[in-house]
């Protein structure tokens, strides 16, 4: 087989799909609190936690969907947390972020060695799902409409996150605290309310992100997202706080992640250079960014606490 | 007010802090009683399956009573010198270092307490310390074993390989491993994803080799949990390395080759209680023991490839057949 043998350039397309969900998800999260001035860098931790009760609820209930629902849960609940000590205590982002990221690094892997010590694959996992007539079309099928409902969910949250920030009323306020709070809050829109529902919503999407991961692969170990949830921050940025872009972003990372796997299994890149390659995408992500840097906006209150006095 | 609170998150930040930090031991606690007061500090889990495991597994399989300590998940290498530290300050007398990455430390460590015996590995050499221990296993040995009922059980004589950082006994037993194989007539992909832990990572080169045409595979870490639940899922065979891991796919795996690291840390010890601290590097092998191959009992393998395993075996050990490596 060749790399551009058209069967091994769909099989690509549709790993690099499969890769790009849960960076996707985590993506659209983060860029709907970072558009109301809040960065949370503690993506990554959230979604360690709730892969962690996602696959210990589907390991005790065998039920993928009341996995899923305590996925959500569970980042609703992180998001509640991280709110309070941003907006209501007004603490750094930064650090505070990285105080997420340990405790959900730390409490996952306490509750792990706790509850289940050994891995332990779950009975039941997300499966393919072929949306109808589309999965039929030859090769374009098996590239974009053969995944589970997280992916087919991922991007189409994406004109959904669109639409709610840009056409309604609180994904307009969403984005007025997040440029200028004080001029929102002299219209009459409460910056904290604001705030603490952008960053449940975000939360929740980490939640899903982190469900998303386990409920398809069908297993948890410690630190199982790698710091998927930093690259997640990372894509915000390169998408200019745009979900589309956010969406670009994902799909080249999860594209050349597949692309490194399938031109290793093929032995197109030898095992000379296998360490190299591994480092593409994030290399690509880096070079990305610097091209973008100074020709994007970020949210004029980013990382800014709101004080009326 | 709003001091009050900050304050009382403060508080409970850190002892939601302080219980999330807490894990498997990690308590340099002074030893007490007539057993031999031992710690291991390791990259992994205790029950990864793999690499942690089998040192957890070999000290508890000792023949003498072990007062243990054990720091797991210490990747961080400033964190396993941190815990290395602690535990000889602390008196502990053996300390089991497990992982090749902590070697810079032990060299910094070790001359600060000549009275500890430090056991490393895997490695192949003792940096010329006194009181250090080496082993390591000859991995390629059980790879090649490995390799071989793999090609006989592959249909498409085509194999897939999960692996993880090139470095280590990863590469010996995957070398092994594809040794074998190809003397078995079979084509084999290798894939190094660059890390030890990224399971999704693993699930995804499983899941190419599948879409490859490969119909057995191997792997190695503790992130090949992710590549065999994609094999279970898929009713592909499994071939093991580490530890026992018909756990992580009772349907699938075939079998796994075990290291019983207990065989030189018994000579090792004996060293110690004669006075010895350190000074020599041991290897586990097919011969002494200290490798084995696990068959899984639920599997269904036919006669001829067992015996064809189990011939191999010998000829390892009695050197009529050569791993390459």
């Amino acid at each position: 087989m060749e790399f551009f043998e058209l069967s091994v350039l769909v099989a690509t397309i549709a790993s690099g799909i499969r890769l790009s969900t849960p960076y996707l998800l985590a993506g659209l999260g983060e860029t709907i609190g970072q558009r109301s001035g809040v960065l949370n860098l503690g993506v990554d931790g959230v979604m360690m936690l709730s892969a962690w009760f996602a696959y210990w609820t589907v390991l005790e209930h065998n039920n993928i969907w009341l996995g899923m629902l305590v996925g959500l849960l569970v980042g609703l609940v992180m998001g509640l947390i991280y709110a309070f000590i941003t907006v209501t205590l007004g603490a750094a982002q930064g650090i505070s972020g990285i105080g997420i990221f340990l405790f959900g690094l730390g409490f996952s892997d306490l509750m792990f060695q706790t509850k289940v010590g050994t891995p332990r694959p779950l009975r039941s996992t997300l499966g393919e799902i072929d949306i109808p007539l589309l999965a039929d079309i030859p090769k374009v099928g098996e590239a974009l409409f053969q995944h589970h409902i997280l992916t087919y969910a991922a991007f189409a949250f994406v004109p959904a996150v669109a639409w709610f920030l840009h056409k309604t009323t609180l994904g307009l306020n969403i984005r007025a605290v997040g440029e200028n709070p004080q001029a929102a809050d002299s219209l009459g829109i409460s910056v904290v309310r604001t705030r603490y529902l952008a960053i449940l919503i975000g939360n929740t999407f980490a939640g899903l992100a982190g469900a998303a991961l386990v409920l398809r692969g069908g297993i948890f170990q410690p630190n199982l997202t790698q710091g998927l949830g930093f690259i997640a921050v990372a894509l915000v940025y390169f998408g200019a706080w745009r979900p589309t872009g956010v969406m670009a972003g994902a799909i080249l990372y999860g594209l050349v992640q597949a692309s490194v796997l399938k031109l290793k299994i093929l032995q197109v890149i030898p095992r000379s250079a296998s360490d190299i390659a591994s480092m593409a995408p994030a290399i690509i992500t880096i070079v990305a960014l610097v091209i973008i840097a100074g020709r994007v906006k970020a949210p004029a209150a980013l990382t800014k606490p709101f004080s009326r006095h | 007010m709003k001091t009050l609170l900050k304050l009382l998150t403060a508080l409970l930040t850190l002892s939601l802090f302080a219980a999330a930090c807490g894990s498997d031991g990690g308590d340099t606690a002074a030893p007490s009683g007539d057993a031999l007061s031992m710690a291991i500090v390791a990259p992994s889990a205790s029950d990864d399956l793999a690499f942690t495991q089998s040192m957890v597994d070999a000290i508890a399989a000792l023949d003498r009573d072990v007062d243990l300590q054990v720091t797991d998940g210490t990747f961080v290498v400033e964190e396993a010198a941190a815990a290395v530290r602690g535990y000889a300050e602390a008196g502990v007398s053996v300390i089991v270092v497990h992982g090749t990455q902590f070697g810079g430390s032990l060299a910094e460590i070790a001359p600060d307490f000549p009275n500890t015996s430090f056991l490393w590995g895997t490695a192949t050499d003792t940096q010329g310390l006194a009181n250090v221990f080496a082993y390591y296993p000859a991995a390629d040995e059980g790879g090649y074993v490995n390799g071989v009922m793999a090609a006989a059980l592959s249909a498409a004589k085509s194999i897939g390989v999960v692996g993880p950082v090139e470095a280590g006994d990863a590469v010996a037993y995957i070398d092994g491993f594809a040794a074998g194989a190809e003397a078995g007539g079979a084509e084999v992909s290798i894939v190094y994803t660059g890390s030890f832990g990224d399971v999704a990572l693993a699930q995804e080169t499983a899941e190419g080799h599948l879409a490859n045409g490969a119909d057995v595979m191997t792997g190695s870490a503790q992130m090949v949990a992710g590549a065999v639940t994609v094999a279970a899922q898929n009713g592909v065979a499994w071939f093991g390395t580490q530890a026992n891991q018909t756990d992580f796919g009772p349907s699938v795996v075939v079998a796994s080759q075990v290291y019983h690291w207990e065989v030189v840390l018994e000579e090792m010890l004996a060293l110690y209680d004669a006075g010895t601290l350190g000074g020599t590097a041991y290897e586990i092998t097919l011969e002494n023991g200290g490798l084995e191959i696990e068959f899984n009992d639920g599997f269904d393998l036919s006669d001829d490839i067992r015996t064809l395993g189990e011939e191999t075996i010998a000829g390892i050990i009695d050197g009529s057949i050569s791993t390459g490596q």
